[in-house]
């Protein structure tokens, strides 16, 4: 099945702006669902509110476009319900982590089998800018004009010390690792959290002096190595991408299959 | 294995937006944004077939389509 097939081809051309990396994000998503072979109907796509969000909106899979930050709680509705479909659940670093933290951390305890993509621009786009629990010390935003003096997360830390069993970092730039990825983290049976650096030119471009989105892909391509590498030995500020976190561990809906076996006895 | 022969690049001018990402990716400067800020295939015969325009294009709106050896 070509990629193509996977799209609702009628809302393209897609509402973000030009160059930003939703889009690309978007692109390898499809490749790495049409390598695993899945057919629409064994995905529900849940996202919650934001521009990364959209990304629902142009998948045929079965779809939530829900509210903002409780993507994961829907998710976790639907996964219970029909424990058999694959669920994916893109959000955007706001979505994920300032409104939705908690549902976040709580999906990760429980290892619900779900894929968690965090599409970290390090800003609010869809509402003009503001700056996000992921932009970091130093960073310019709409709400930070005299630069922003909140730490911020580590996103895989964060997420493994939660309790998610499989955690993987890449950017835009690296649009091959996006598919390789994202194809382990939905075969991987527990809650997967994959992080994805993704250029947001109108925003935080803008407001940093980062420059073109090709200019910030440069320097996703500059700031970051493969995990275990010689570079981030010399370098600590380098981020690593790759794997950085797997092991297995009981599964929340199976858990819960047990109980209710369990509760049934004898009836 | 032959080296893969590019048949044409597929470009949907529908959807390109123009942000110049695959231009400036290019490794081999194939690309080109017209004066319309569309990307069209400049100089196919230098191609390599890599994709990395087709994987990186945020828009969807570029397919590299490479000759059945
Ligand atoms: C309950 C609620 N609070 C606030 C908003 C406004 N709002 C919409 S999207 C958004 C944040 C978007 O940022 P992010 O999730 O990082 O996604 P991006 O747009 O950068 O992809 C906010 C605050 C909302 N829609 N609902
Ligand atoms: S505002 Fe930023 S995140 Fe939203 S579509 Fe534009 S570039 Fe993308
Ligand atoms: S396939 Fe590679 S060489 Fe050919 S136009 Fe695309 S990026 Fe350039």
């Amino acid at each position: 099945m070509a990629i193509k097939d996977y799209l609702r081809e009628r809302f393209f051309p897609h509402m973000w702006c030009p160059g930003c990396g939703h889009g690309i994000v978007l692109n390898n998503m499809l490749r790495s669902i049409e390598q695993l072979g899945l057919s629409k109907n064994e995905i529900v796509m849940v996202s919650g509110i934001g521009c990364s969000s959209r990304i629902s909106g142009y998948v045929d899979f079965h779809t939530l476009h829900t509210i903002h930050g409780r993507a994961l709680a829907f998710a976790t509705g639907v996964k219970l319900g029909l424990p058999e479909l694959n669920v994916i659940v893109p959000m955007g670093d706001g979505d994920a982590l300032a409104i939705g933290g908690n549902h976040f951390i709580h999906a990760a305890r429980r290892n619900i089998d779900i894929t968690a993509i965090v599409m970290n621009n390090r800003i609010y786009g869809m509402t003009g800018g503001q700056f996000s629990p992921l932009s970091g010390i130093g960073t310019m935003a709409t709400t930070a004009p005299f630069r922003n003096i909140d730490h911020d997360f580590d996103v895989a830390e964060l997420s493994k010390a939660a309790g998610a069993t499989f955690v993987a970092r890449t950017t835009t730039f690296h649009a091959k690792q996006i598919t390789d990825i994202i194809k382990q983290a939905i075969l991987h049976e527990g809650f997967s959290v994959v992080e994805i650096l993704t250029q947001c030119p109108t925003y935080f471009g803008r407001k940093n002096r980062e420059g073109s989105a090709s200019n910030m892909m440069e320097l996703y391509k500059k700031n970051t190595t493969p995990i275990g590498s010689q570079a981030k030995q010399e370098n600590p500020e380098l981020i690593e991408r790759g794997i950085l976190h797997e092991v297995e561990a009981p599964e929340y809906c199976n858990e819960y299959d047990k109980i209710i076996k369990a509760a049934m006895k004898g009836k | 294995m032959a080296k893969p022969k590019l048949k044409e690049h597929i470009i949907n001018r529908e959807w390109c937006k123009g942000c110049g990402i695959c231009v400036h990716f290019c490794p081999k400067k194939v690309l080109e944004l017209d004066d319309t800020d569309k990307v069209v295939a400049a100089r196919p015969q230098d191609c390599i077939c890599c994709k990395l325009c087709e994987l990186r294009c945020p828009d969807l709106a570029i397919e590299v389509i490479v000759e059945r050896q």
